[in-house]
């Protein structure tokens, strides 16, 4: 059984084949179209590691399956960055304010982070409130325990953002 | 995981015969399906997306004033909404207590209903299961059970259900409308979750084919809406299933109560409306003495399925809170930590 998908991955439309319906979102980006941010963790919805945007809003990409989703958009890690698309120069915020606030040790559930922290900035639940941020970023897991570093990237990014719509509004 | 074929339908009617098939499972947002298939626990042979179906994923206001809630609303959408956090608070705050945002993201309200449980036995393939797998036995019952039923269970499975969001909607009357090759009907959500008996792998009253299309609760919920609350005692303070979790809601008439409502999760195969405790509460002076009187009346037939008497002090402490915290009123701006006993000040009390 072969099937066709379109999919929008980080503003690129794509066209693709797959030829088994058991295939995860997870597993088409990091297998098939050589997007490997997407970290698989847990591969059962645990940990937050495979976490990208769908439509805009972030799921875990290991619980979904990839024919499910046919004509969506699919942002990923390598879509943040600013200037040329994939492997573009300028840092989305939230990544630039991972780096200001040393928010990992050794990686690997990084971009699962910081997709879910574009998500909940996007979602605007948190506000200014650390509680709510670690409440909010509770679906990814970090095992080098990196958490204070994390939470106040997140919300550095949120105040950062706040104060570009003040900007904008003046 | 098993092969399977994917199927979309069209139409209702094309879903509802695709799924009457043996073997057949609905497919929405698959974050409890594709969790079990990939540990084996489940391996349909035929997977019915039912995702795309048109008109499953609206927020009415019904005119009577009750709501009625697509089954493919989304768990986040549900959680969020203006009219549900004001006229029914303590769906909001069991919605945001459960699961991570990416799941409740993705997870749908139909599939809510119809999660397995969480037993460790039922998803371990090498394990006894009756549920999963009819007469094989019940390795819960002499293993690790500390978190298994108190109530309703039999000793052909001890397993309870897992969600959240069912507990205050049980509590608040819930209709469950389903429809299927057998035309439409409509269940009380009370009633659409089987206890175990002799025939555990029997989990919920829907016929092949049948599908959940939505929840509506009733408009006399939205009067508890000053004063109600759900409490959930995790293992952790996020994204865990409940130990015991407790919904409670009541009227007043001055110092009496006019009408509670209580019901518990994390306690049985369903989620556990408490009747005989809500009677009890009626016409009752609202006070700390009656809360206690409800919630022994409420525990009253609960026996421990083996390492989890605990459980059963647990409930009744979870509902005299609930209802002490549901008499002071529900709280004004959503609680930083939904549903947590250990946060009675919302916001920042942690600095970063």
């Amino acid at each position: 059984m072969s099937l066709s998908l379109r999919l929008d991955i980080n503003g690129e439309p794509r066209i693709v084949e797959i030829d088994d319906p058991r295939i995860t979102l997870l597993d088409l980006l990091r297998e098939r179209l050589a997007l490997t941010g997407a970290k698989k963790g847990c591969d059962r919805g645990q940990c937050g590691a495979c976490t990208v945007l769908v439509d805009g809003r972030r799921i875990n990409s290991c619980l979904t399956l990839a024919v499910s989703l046919d004509g969506a958009e699919i942002t990923t890690i390598e879509g943040l960055a600013g200037d040329g698309g994939v492997g573009g120069e300028r840092l989305h915020p939230v990544q630039a304010a991972f780096i200001r606030h040393d928010g990992f040790q050794c990686g690997f559930c990084t971009p699962g982070q910081i997709m879910s922290a574009v998500g909940l900035l996007a979602e605007g639940h948190a506000g200014a409130d650390p509680e709510r941020v670690r409440e909010l970023m509770s679906g990814n897991l970090c095992r080098c325990g990196a958490y204070r570093g994390i939470t106040e990237a997140v919300l550095d990014a949120i105040a950062a953002e706040a104060g570009a719509a003040r900007e904008d509004a003046a | 995981m098993n092969r399977f074929d994917y199927i979309r339908p069209a139409s209702a009617a094309e879903a509802f015969a695709e799924a009457a098939r043996p073997g057949s499972a609905y497919l929405a947002a698959g974050t409890n399906l594709l969790d079990l298939m990939k540990g084996g626990a489940a391996r349909p042979d035929r997977l019915v997306d039912i995702s795309r179906l048109p008109g499953l994923d609206r927020i009415e206001t019904l005119a009577d004033g009750g709501v009625r809630i697509g089954a493919l609303v989304r768990n986040a959408d549900l959680a969020y909404d203006a009219g549900i956090q004001r006229r029914f608070p303590a769906v909001s705050e069991a919605l945001l207590s459960g699961a991570s945002p990416q799941l409740r993201n993705a997870a749908t309200l139909g599939g809510n209903l119809l999660q397995r449980t969480r037993c460790p036995y039922f998803y371990d393939v090498a394990s006894a299961c009756n549920r999963r797998t009819p007469g094989s036995g019940c390795d819960a019952l002499h293993g690790e059970n500390r978190l298994h039923a108190v109530l309703g269970w039999s000793e052909h499975c001890i397993a309870t259900h897992p969600s959240d969001l069912c507990v205050p909607l049980v509590g608040l009357d819930a209709v469950v409308e389903l429809e299927g090759p057998g035309g439409a009907r409509e269940v009380q959500l009370e009633a659409l979750h089987c206890l175990p008996g002799a025939t555990p792998e029997r989990e919920t009253v829907l016929a092949p084919g049948e599908l959940i299309v939505a929840v509506r609760l009733p408009p006399q919920g939205a009067g508890l809406a000053a004063h109600s609350r759900y409490l959930k005692v995790r293992e952790r303070t996020s994204f865990a299933f409940a130990v015991v979790s407790a919904f409670a809601g009541l009227e007043l008439d001055g110092g009496t109560i006019r009408t509670a409502r209580v019901a518990l999760g994390g306690v049985a195969a369903r989620p556990w409306r408490a009747r005989t405790a809500e009677a009890a509460l009626e016409g009752a002076p609202a006070s700390p003495d009656s809360f206690a009187r409800a919630a022994e009346i409420a525990l009253a037939d609960a026996h421990p399925s083996g390492e989890n008497g605990f459980k059963i002090a647990l409930a009744r402490r979870l509902i005299v809170r609930a209802l002490k915290d549901a008499l002071a009123g529900t709280p004004e701006a959503p609680a930083a930590l939904p549903a947590s006993p250990f946060a009675p000040h919302p916001g920042a009390d942690h600095a970063a």
